[in-house]
């Protein structure tokens, strides 16, 4: 129940963001389809904690934060090395073992290295991923363990 | 203020386009499949946010810059998830990323 309330706030909030339009007909329209929205995810089953996790919220604020300026060095990284040429890039590719036992923490592991340019996960088995690097410093700056202790204390 | 807002506008643009140039340059001059997917990395997050941020400043109302804030947020969550299914499909169907530039002396 409780996840279902806070599920309708969300969409509502949402809705009532993108839209603009405050009339009775317009209002009255989100509303039914917020319910509708409710009524399709309870019969998926999709409505819990794993979907919704809300509860990371403010430890997840400060990841960004901190993923925001990886994000920003390694453009700079990469398109220097576009302009420098193909003879400065060492294309690699490593197997690491990453920390983060549940999905999300995987999810969250992943997708914060393939959106840090320099570094594509081709593939993940358990807690096997595959990256693909430009460089081999990226790799290993990947094994220093910066990002998967960080993922790892968001989880608990 | 208004100035120095249309300045800091414009910078965001032209950062945002001099890096979507380096990367579509980067699809151009990389050797292989994996390393082109590093360019398009560069085009698909900072480019991107550089000029939904210039954009952002161009003195738009609120709805609209809630808007542009929440597009910024889609492409970051969905690219990356792009970027995998392509890389993990290449892997699978046999692509071998191209390794040890230096010996292959290409490009």
């Amino acid at each position: 129940m409780r996840h279902t309330l806070i599920l309708a706030l969300l969409l509502a909030v949402f809705w009532l963001l993108i839209s603009g339009h405050y009339t009775l007909l317009m209002l009255s329209l989100g509303f039914a389809s917020i319910l509708l929205v409710i009524s399709i995810s309870n019969k998926m089953d999709s409505v819990d904690q794993a979907h919704q996790p809300v509860y990371l919220s403010l430890s997840l604020c400060r990841y960004h934060l901190w993923l925001a300026k990886k994000i920003i060095v390694a453009n700079i990284m990469v398109v220097k090395h576009i302009w420098l040429g193909n003879q400065s890039i060492t294309p690699s590719l490593a197997r690491l073992i990453m920390g983060p036992k549940t999905d999300l923490g995987k999810v969250i592991c992943a997708t914060s290295i393939t959106l840090t340019p320099g570094t594509v996960v081709v593939d993940v088995t358990g807690n096997v991923f595959t990256v693909h690097a430009l460089l081999r410093e990226n790799i290993q700056d990947l094994q220093t363990g910066e990002m998967d202790s960080l993922v790892s204390r968001l989880e608990c | 203020m208004d100035t120095v807002i249309s300045v800091a506008s414009l910078l965001c643009l032209l950062l945002g386009s001099f890096l979507c140039l380096s990367g579509g340059v980067g699809i151009l001059r990389f050797p292989d499949f994996y390393t082109r997917m590093h360019a398009v990395g560069v085009t698909d997050t900072l480019a991107s946010a550089m000029i939904l941020m210039g954009l952002m400043l161009q003195g738009a109302e609120a709805n609209v810059v809630i808007k542009l804030i929440i597009i910024l947020l889609m492409t970051l969550f969905i690219n990356p998830t792009a970027s995998y299914a392509l890389a993990k499909a290449a892997m699978y169907s046999g692509l071998k990323p191209l390794l040890n530039m230096q010996k292959s002396k290409r490009g």
